[in-house]
């Protein structure tokens, strides 16, 4: 297949030295400008900028439990301030980074551009969201300020109402606002995609990020109320010794279990179906061909977001749930894997005959792709009853939910950051850096995770920081590879910061790519397009452009 | 015509009125999930302990929670009225129906105030002022627990809709609503049937149910 220079996966210089004066990044320069701003583009960069200081946070604290974990004996920390790193480690991570990663960055700066909007629907409370999100993650700092909470970031009762002596409340308050947060975002979202469409820009125009937004948003609107219930009850718990779920008080812990995976399970989608919907731009941007069974892809991102609803379950099979609904939560659990498996389907299909160019954005892509397999096959053996009996509280579950959030969606996270950081910046990055650092990135994580797999087979259970000698050779692989997944997250930090200041300037389309994002200036105007867009086309027509 | 400007961010006013309407919606539906919470952990709770639930209603004061249950459904009428007015044309009705939807909602909190304070004189506020004794007194704290949980979450929602009504009757008495805008209250309306509604799963959980058993 010959490769002429248009299809060249080097993004060519269209643009001008001149900046241009209309962009939303010229719009204001003081520190008023931004947080009071009430433009999406803004405040996605606002919550850019936040969620980067929480991930680099939640990320030191790993780098302390993997650093402890090399030697067995627990020569590093006490097992109290392992709780504390690895809990921190995990609230951090979860609802600080993942859960507002891609929806409130990427999801904020491109759902308006996509659906050729101005704005999303309710500005002031898109503003408001940041500004909530920021006060939970404050009450975090604080609670690792004065101490830490040692209860990993499940609040798993009567530990965390009765015995628990850290600062469990801290914590609960600050989870509890940037829930608020995020039921705000979904809410916004979900009026955006209904009521803002540009004219012609039908439902099955939408490109699949916007469908995977609307997906997430309808989880995060009914998911997130029943956390937060759950989390002011344990409040009170605490607060007052009363007990609905203290067993001793005639309270009943499994129901926690139950209202907090009935969050939590979902949260997971809350975290991936975003990545899904990055990777099918990015794939379909770098083969330049249409995506594969488009409304096969709609169906499974909706049917992912309904049928996550219902495997919460999955979660208990050993806390004494009944072993009727551990069956049925378990077939739920592989009927879940049905869409899941039918997107990495369509995704291998639109490689099939494709032009692929391994630009970075594409290099991180396929990365998700196979990365998120592998998280979601081992899903498999952990939604099988008679298995996970033996797999629970193992590293096997560990590195599984790795392989699906930082494999999964931190992977597409920087794939998106890559594809469209000429359209947010209007900067070009350094192409080779780029690809260096992705390459790096996936056999960094598969060193640092794939051992975790064979640990935990073998039997190492997770949060502990002592462990049987045997188990030294993989946690020290494990390590290894942990150091070289850090280096490969503070490389982009370092050229995509490079390329704001010494990037070449980027024209408004440098990947040649579809969708209404790349039809306005890079960094977009204000109010997005000069003149609202009129759609008479789907997405992803690549492959019959001339 | 409408005093108030479209906002920059919609096409029209049609839009920004149907954003608004479906934002409204979606905002509801996250709080049945929150009330859903509490009346899934009540309903568990009871099926442990049935008895102790039972006796814990028998504990409540039905007179009073049957008021409290009518004096919302009226005021939930008249906020509904309200709207139809202002939609013909009656702002100068509305303004006071909206007042009297406001009023009644205090009459439901301090009505309510009452049951706590008699409540609190017979022990039956768990962790504060607990008095019972009994085989069944620890369950049925569970029971008060909920209790107190629920009625209260629904208080707070109670009070803030009584500021939301009273800031309406303002804007609808300065004449900021006419036939083509009145978009708020007809939202502020919504939160109020929303609270009403709620209310109508309340009251028979913590009253009625195995009262006479």
């Amino acid at each position: 297949m010959s490769v002429n220079v248009a299809d060249s996966p080097f993004p060519t210089e269209q643009g001008t030295d001149e900046p241009n004066p209309e962009s939303y990044l010229d719009a204001g320069y003081g520190l008023r400008s931004w947080l009071t701003t009430h433009d999406h583009k803004r405040i996605a960069i606002l919550y850019a900028l936040a969620i980067t200081f929480f991930f680099f946070a939640g990320g030191l604290a790993a780098a302390l439990m993997r650093l402890e974990l090399i030697s067995p004996n627990g020569s590093l920390m006490s097992a109290e301030a392992y709780n504390k790193t690895f809990t921190f480690h995990g609230v951090v991570m979860v609802w600080f980074f993942l859960i507002p990663s891609i929806p409130a960055t990427l999801g904020n700066f491109l759902l308006p551009l996509m659906i050729g909007a101005r704005d999303v629907a309710f500005p002031r409370l898109n503003l408001f969201s940041w500004y909530l999100y920021i006060t939970g993650g404050l009450f975090t700092i604080a609670c690792l300020l004065f101490g830490g909470v040692d209860t990993g970031w499940t609040f798993y009762t009567p530990f965390s109402t009765m015995f628990s002596n850290s600062n469990v409340m801290l914590t609960v308050v600050g989870v509890f606002i940037v829930g608020f947060s995020s039921i705000l975002t979904g809410l916004n979202f979900i009026v955006t995609i209904h009521a803002m469409r540009a004219h012609g820009m039908t439902w099955f125009r939408l490109p699949l990020f916007v469908w995977s937004m609307y997906g997430v948003s309808l989880v995060m609107v009914l998911a997130t109320p029943v956390l937060a219930m759950t989390l002011a009850l344990i409040g009170l718990e605490r607060l007052l010794g009363v007990g609905i779920f203290d067993p001793a008080l005639g309270g009943d812990p499994l129901l926690f279990q139950h209202f907090f995976w009935f969050y939590s399970h979902p949260a997971v989608y809350i975290m991936i179906l975003p990545a899904m919907g990055v990777a099918s731009e990015l794939i379909t941007a770098a083969v330049r061909r249409r995506i594969f069974g488009y409304s096969f892809m709609v169906y499974s991102i909706l049917g992912i977001a309904v049928i996550g609803f219902l495997v919460w379950g999955h979660h208990m099979f050993v806390s004494g749930q009944s072993m009727y609904a551990s069956i049925v939560f378990s077939i739920l659990s592989f009927i879940v894997a049905v869409p899941s498996a039918i997107k990495v389907f369509n995704w291998t299909a639109t490689l099939y005959k494709g032009d692929i160019t391994f630009g970075a954005p594409m290099l991180y892509a396929l990365g998700f792709v196979g990365l998120f397999m592998l998280g979601g096959l081992t899903g498999l053996f952990l939604a099988a009853t008679a298995l996970d009996v033996n797999l629970t509280d193992t590293y096997f579950v560990v590195a599984h939910f790795h392989y699906i959030m930082v494999g999964g969606s931190v992977m597409a996270y920087l794939g998106g950051i890559h594809f469209w950081w000429p359209k947010i910046t209007g900067r070009l990055y350094s192409e080779a850096w780029a690809r260096f650092a992705a390459i790096v990135m996936f056999f960094g994580f598969n060193l640092t995770f794939f051992p975790q797999y064979l640990l935990g087979y073998e039997g190492m259970p997770r949060r502990y920081h002592v462990y049987p000698p045997q188990f030294q050779v993989l946690n020290v692989l494990s390590s290894a590879g942990a150091t070289i997944l850090a280096v490969s997250y503070l490389l982009p930090l370092a050229y995509l910061l490079w390329s704001l200041r010494y990037g070449p300037r980027a024209g408004a389309n440098p990947w040649r790519a579809k969708g209404l994002e790349w039809q306005t200036s890079s960094p977009p105007p204000v109010h997005n397009f000069d003149q609202t867009p009129t759609v008479t086309e789907g997405p992803y027509l690549y492959d019959e452009s001339p | 015509m409408s005093t108030t400007p479209t906002a920059v961010q919609f096409d029209d006013a049609v839009q920004q009125r149907e954003a608004a309407t479906l934002g409204m919606w979606t905002f509801i539906s996250t709080e049945i999930l929150f009330f859903g919470v509490l009346f899934a952990a009540y309903t568990l709770c009871r099926t442990r302990f049935p008895e102790a639930f039972a006796e814990g209603s028998r504990h409540t004061d039905v007179l009073l929670g049957t008021a409290e249950t009518a004096v919302l459904l009226i005021s939930s009428c008249l906020v509904a009225v309200a709207v139809r007015e202002v939609q013909l044309g009656g702002q100068r009705i509305a303004t006071w129906l909206i007042a009297a939807t406001a009023a009644l909602g205090v009459c439901f909190l301090t009505m309510h105030g009452f049951e706590y304070v008699s409540e609190y004189h017979e022990g039956l506020v768990p962790a504060i002022r607990y008095t019972q004794s009994g085989p069944s007194a620890g369950q049925m704290e569970i029971f008060f627990c909920l209790y107190y949980f629920i009625t209260g979450f629904h208080g707070l929602h109670v009070t803030i809709g009584v500021i939301v009504l009273l800031v309406m009757a303002r804007r609808t008495h300065r004449g900021d609503f006419d036939q083509d805008y009145h978009t708020p209250l007809e939202m502020s309306a919504l939160y109020w049937h929303l609270v009403d509604i709620v209310w109508i799963f309340v009251f028979p959980l913590i009253y009625l149910i195995g009262r006479s058993g």
